[in-house]
């Protein structure tokens, strides 16, 4: 049989007058759902997807990168991402097109004309989940770079703390591209507001290690190139003995225990006047 | 032609603005210029302004360094001001710290530091607050 004769089978098969084979597909998608979308959503997204696919198989068509099923593609980008940002597993949004095979099951007479068009269609169904697995999987990657981006800007505020003292709290754990744009907020903010002190706080970070202490190295390099000089601060007992176990020398760089501790140093090397305590 | 940068001299100060992106042979030029002036007028200190610097390589950072030793030699302290956090970043990644050399955020706070540490940048007395 010639791919325009199986076509034109299997719409005669999937658009019995009388018959909706599309009922069936729908109730097994609905119960797989398990009431997470209303009836009537699958309802509707189902019946334009089957309308879809019937009108490329109408095309003479089974090759699902076929131009005739662009329409059906984009129907399914749309589903899947829909999916993916609603949370759905990639089985769930995959089982909108495998459980079409079902539906067509009860419509074949068992001649072995049918078995191998039920082969075909199969085959084809299985390329069109695999784009909709596909498609799921990207939208989920890039709902979690978009995340990540905006879980950087969020985690690294410069706040002033005194004229001429900015504080860089961090929070989290370091890697190279954070302690990037947490040195250019930095350095930025050095300039903006002309502050020759700044200290970063590190009672937030869960772990030192060398290539953190590297990081922290350069920042402060940095600020000191550009004039200011740079305290590290909330350094806990259990990351000082990490620091000193592992050999790392931070050298001539004043490192303090607790933020107002490194605050008193930043205020006395820029010449603010202290009451009480001195040290 | 490289063109050159010129060489100020206030009081007991001299200032070095650069103004533009250097190449190879205008840094040469600058070290030579600067070697000369030191000498000449007898400074004390050396202001490198490089503010309008966009972009810097290993060459004008090493030139930074190199300056800053000459200067030394000759008696006269020099201080970078500044700097953008860009170039600030770019000489870190090149490793070069620029041990030797002061910085200051601003031309202002450049010749306070310097100011502070005993020298006249215009005419009249050195700060009396001076340590």
């Amino acid at each position: 049989m010639a791919d325009q004769e199986e076509c034109a089978r299997l719409v005669r098969l999937l658009t019995v007058e009388g018959e909706d084979p599309a009922a069936g597909w729908v109730a097994s998608v609905a119960v797989s759902l398990r009431g997470r979308a209303s009836q009537a959503e699958i309802d509707r997204e189902l019946r334009e997807l089957y309308g879809a696919l019937v009108a490329a198989l109408g095309k003479g068509s089974l090759d699902s990168h076929d131009e005739a099923f662009g329409e059906v593609r984009a129907l399914l980008t749309e589903l899947s991402r829909a999916k993916a940002r609603q949370g759905f597993t990639p089985t769930e949004t995959a089982i909108s097109i495998f459980g079409l095979k079902s539906a067509l099951e009860p419509l074949l007479t068992g001649s072995i004309d049918d078995v191998r068009l039920y082969l075909r269609f199969g085959r084809l169904l299985d390329e069109l989940g695999l784009f909709t697995v596909e498609t799921h999987t990207r939208a989920r990657e890039e709902l979690i770079s978009a995340q990540a981006e905006q879980l950087l800007e969020l985690s690294t505020p410069v706040v002033k703390l005194w004229d001429g003292v900015i504080g860089v709290p961090l929070v989290g754990t370091l890697d190279s591209a954070r302690t990037m744009v947490v040195m250019e907020k930095m350095l930025q903010a050095l300039i903006d507001t002309g502050s020759e002190q700044a200290i970063i706080d590190i009672t937030g970070v869960p772990a030192v290690d060398t290539q953190v202490a590297q990081h922290l190295l350069k920042t402060v390099v940095a600020a000191r190139l550009m004039g200011a000089e740079c305290t590290i601060s909330g350094i806990r007992p259990q990351i000082a003995q990490t620091i000193v176990a592992l050999g790392i020398d931070f050298g001539d760089i004043t490192t303090k225990a607790t933020l107002a501790d490194a605050l008193r140093h930043a205020l006395k090397r820029s010449g603010v006047d202290l009451p009480g305590r001195t040290r | 032609m490289s063109e050159r940068v010129p060489v100020l001299k206030i009081g007991d100060v001299l200032l070095v603005s650069i103004q533009t992106d250097l190449d190879d042979q205008a840094v040469l030029n600058l070290q030579d210029d600067l070697a000369a002036r030191v000498v000449e007028s007898e400074a004390r200190g050396v202001v490198i302004d490089i503010t309008a610097v966009e972009i810097v390589d290993s060459f004008v950072g090493r030139m930074l360094a190199t300056i800053a030793s000459i200067s030394r030699l000759l008696d006269a302290e020099t201080v970078v001001v500044g700097m953008r956090p860009a170039v600030a970043i770019t000489l870190v990644e090149l490793g070069l710290s620029l041990g030797g050399v002061r910085t200051a955020l601003t031309l202002e706070k450049g010749l306070l530091a310097l100011q502070r540490s005993g020298l006249r940048p215009a005419d009249g007395p050195a700060d009396p607050t001076a340590s």
